[in-house]
């Protein structure tokens, strides 16, 4: 890793020290494509950490490993809790990665559910803690007070998220009616309301304006202040990652290019390259690569 | 023809008559050699054609006036009350509110009173065919609805195979109790443990398919079902079915002429119109149990999950829902249920057989679903009546025959009617009677939501 950045020392980085996610040398290959190739980072506990590169460098698809929707082909994703317990993700379903391993997600297109009112979504990602509580299912349906102590409990967790996304006075509307910032805002309160130990946000920025993009950034670093969340990002909004995050890893063609705080990134000449562009005896490559990544948005 | 302009209000009467004409016409045209013409045979064995031009003319003249009378009168109207109405409001108004309220309570208070109204109206002869062919019979698709609906209304899993579990409840009782003489009581809560274990074992194969492809399977499941009941004759006695199955007692009195039975023991002329009454306020509490037990799950997190799943199954994995459990607990609880009524069915027909559990009855229970509005009670128990209590009204229609002659069998056009009926339907109420749904918990005021919202899962 130093090498590719050619100036970072050889000391540990500070989010080599008791990270929250190890990923090491994964790869993903859908057929004959490398979505993936040979990835490995950590995410450091606390942090906010960007994950950038262009379009179709195989950061959702990172993502999708981390949180279970894909099995890796090949490689280990090692997620370990303040507490000390460690998790194997790529060893578990994809409900268990949240439910047992708390990490939480939220979605590039926003999956809500749309004919549920915003607070029944938090609810609904309570669903696990309320599930004990009403005795699976059983003592529930008998109407013990001990469940209703439990849903009050849950309510108020869904009021505090609401109050810290802004969205109270929408709490009874059916999400699929809220404007599109506040659909993007709901999709991490219901994340959060899950209490992970690491959050994935897929392009939480996208399609805001710039007040809420600023909005957003609030949100995430009162996330970081208050509570005990690791946040790891995709995001194109260089805005947002330049601001609020504490380190940057760069994929271009499922590899990684840099990694390193947010200067150190933005001087580092592969992700100049990468984004702006290269020499004249480069652009042959860099157009076939275009057209490779005009063909895979295509498709 | 269909296509032409609307004319407006001035309502230009000649340019009517013209295009009202034109479509007696083409009506000439297309029911010309259709009504107008008839081959028949006569005493040589030779085809004659013989000329229908009363009928003929008859069609023709109702096509012209009423395409006169829509052109002229009935769009003109139409167009104006639209404008009159302007934007329709999105909030409906307290009467509404006050009727959506009340509604439900007065309607289970009525059916309790039911069959009190009809006995003291026709007398204890007269009420049979007024509780047994429409309460009960409805009563069975009520309930039969709001389990269907746990699948289809609330998780989203098109389950086109639902009388499967119908049938392997009536089947349960039918022999359980005909071989080894246990009670109803005792067989009622196992045919929903047997129906529901059918269930889990249907559905953990199945679940992992999504949308079509689950409904195919489904639809196969429950033919299986009905071809393992004519063909294991040993067992189920083929397509002959079982008959004289036990009938149900209440305490241990017999509904019968016996010296011990009801009528009897009260006192009361014997009539068979107590059983009817007693088996219509067993399958009441049935139906209600089932409407009870959803209503309580909607509220827990378990009914939320289903919910959930209909509207996004990748969000709910990504909330730690183990989306098969969920999808299992749902199929097991509306198989359950449909176990419930198959052993009331096989109880009060006194037999069962493989007919009574064909494709129609699964396609049945889902247009009552669909046409009640996914996931509604009150819509689905709507849906209910209108279908079963129509099917049942056909058959009173008797007096049409004056009209159409004594070949007319008004019971061979329910389908045709039906099929009108839910395309009507399906055009101004395309989400059912009761598209809204509404919320299970709220903060501040609880609001429907609008059915527009709801999506209606993918399987």
């Amino acid at each position: 890793m130093s090498e590719t950045l050619g100036m970072a020392p050889d000391a540990p980085r500070p989010w080599e020290n008791n990270p929250v996610l190890t990923v090491q040398h994964v790869f993903m290959r859908f057929g004959g494509l490398i979505a993936v190739n040979d990835l490995s980072f950590s995410v450091g506990r606390g942090d906010i950490t960007a994950l950038i590169g262009p379009n179709g460098a195989g950061k959702t698809t990172v993502f999708n490993c981390i949180t279970g929707f894909y099995k890796p082909t090949q490689g280990m994703l090692q997620l370990e809790h303040a507490s000390g317990a460690t998790f194997l993700l790529e060893r578990m379903p994809d409900f268990k990665i949240s439910a047992k391993a708390k990490v939480a997600r939220t979605f590039q297109n926003i999956r809500l559910f749309s004919g549920m009112t915003v607070l029944e979504n938090l609810l609904v990602a309570q669903h696990n803690t309320l599930m004990m509580a009403s005795g699976m299912t059983i003592l529930g349906v008998l109407g013990l007070p001990s469940y209703d102590r439990a849903e009050k409990r849950a309510v108020e967790k869904a009021r505090y998220w609401l109050e810290k996304t802004g969205l109270t006075a929408r709490a009874d509307d059916p999400a699929g009616d809220l404007p599109y910032g506040a659909q993007r805002r709901l999709e991490i309160a219901r994340a959060m309301c899950t209490e992970p130990e690491l959050l994935c946000l897929d392009e939480p920025a996208a399609g805001l304006n710039p007040r809420e993009s600023a909005e957003l950034n609030a949100l995430l670093l009162g996330i970081r202040k208050t509570e005990k969340t690791s946040i790891l990002l995709i995001e194109h909004d260089m805005s947002v990652v330049m601001e609020i995050s504490d380190h940057v890893i760069v994929l271009e063609y499922g590899t990684k290019i840099a990694d390193g705080t947010p200067t150190e990134v933005r001087n580092d000449p592969r992700v100049i390259a990468a984004y702006l562009g290269v020499d004249d005896d480069e652009v042959e490559i860099v157009e076939e690569r275009l057209d490779q990544i005009i063909e895979g948005a295509a498709t | 023809m269909a296509d032409s302009p609307v004319i407006k209000h001035g309502s230009d009467i000649s340019a009517a008559v013209k295009d009202s004409l034109l479509s007696g016409l083409i009506a000439l045209g297309l029911f010309g050699p259709l009504v107008g013409l008839r081959t028949e045979q006569n005493m040589r064995n030779e085809l004659v054609v013989q000329g229908r031009w009363g009928l003929l003319a008859s069609v023709i003249g109702i096509i012209i006036v009423g395409r006169f009378l829509l052109l002229t009168l009935v769009w003109p109207a139409m167009a104006a009350r639209k404008e009159r109405a302007g934007p329709v409001s999105e909030t409906p108004s307290a009467a509404r509110q006050a009727v959506s309220r009340w509604f439900a309570p007065a309607s289970v208070v009525f059916l309790f009173l039911y069959p009190a109204i009809v006995v003291s109206l026709l007398g204890f002869q007269g009420s049979l065919k007024w509780v047994d062919n429409f309460g009960i019979q409805i009563l069975i698709y009520v309930m039969l609805g709001w389990g269907l609906n746990i699948v289809v209304g609330l998780a989203g899993l098109l389950d086109l195979g639902y009388v499967a579990f119908y049938a392997v409840g009536a089947y349960s009782y039918a022999l359980l109790s005909s071989h080894f003489g246990l009670s109803f009581w005792l067989l009622l809560p196992m045919a929903g443990i047997f129906a529901a274990l059918w269930g889990v074992m249907l559905g953990f194969p199945v679940l992992r398919l999504r949308g079509d492809y689950l409904a195919i399977v489904t639809l196969a499941f429950g033919e299986i079902i009905r071809l393992v009941l004519i063909n294991w004759r040993e067992v189920t006695n083929g397509s002959a079915g079982i008959s004289s199955i036990p009938k149900i007692t209440l305490f241990g009195i017999k509904f019968d002429a016996s010296p011990d039975g009801f009528a009897r023991i009260m006192d009361l002329p014997i009539s068979s119109a107590y059983y009817k009454i007693f088996l219509y306020y067993l399958i009441l509490l049935l139906a209600l149990l089932t409407a009870f037990v959803t209503i309580r799950l909607r509220r827990l997190p378990v009914g939320r999950a289903w919910e959930a799943l209909r509207e996004d199954e990748i969000a709910c994995r990504s909330l730690g829902i183990n989306t098969t459990n969920t999808k299992l607990t749902a199929f097991a609880l509306g198989a359950m249920f449909a176990g419930f009524a198959g052993s009331f069915f096989a109880a009060r027909q006194g037999f069962v057989s493989p007919e009574s559990f064909t494709f129609m009855e699964s396609a049945i229970i889902v247009a009552i679903v669909v046409l009640g509005g996914m996931g509604s009670m009150v819509g689905v128990a709507l849906a209910a009546v209108a279908m079963i209590g129509g099917t049942e009204l056909l058959r009173e229609l008797a007096f049409l025959k004056t009209i159409f002659g004594s070949n007319f069998n008004p019971d061979q056009f329910r389908m045709l009617i039906f099929g009108l009926a839910m395309v009507g339907i399906m055009i101004w109420k395309p989400r059912g009677f009761v598209s809204s749904r509404e919320p299970t918990i709220f903060l501040a005021e609880k609001k429907s939501i609008s059915g527009s919202l709801v999506k209606e899962g993918h399987g």
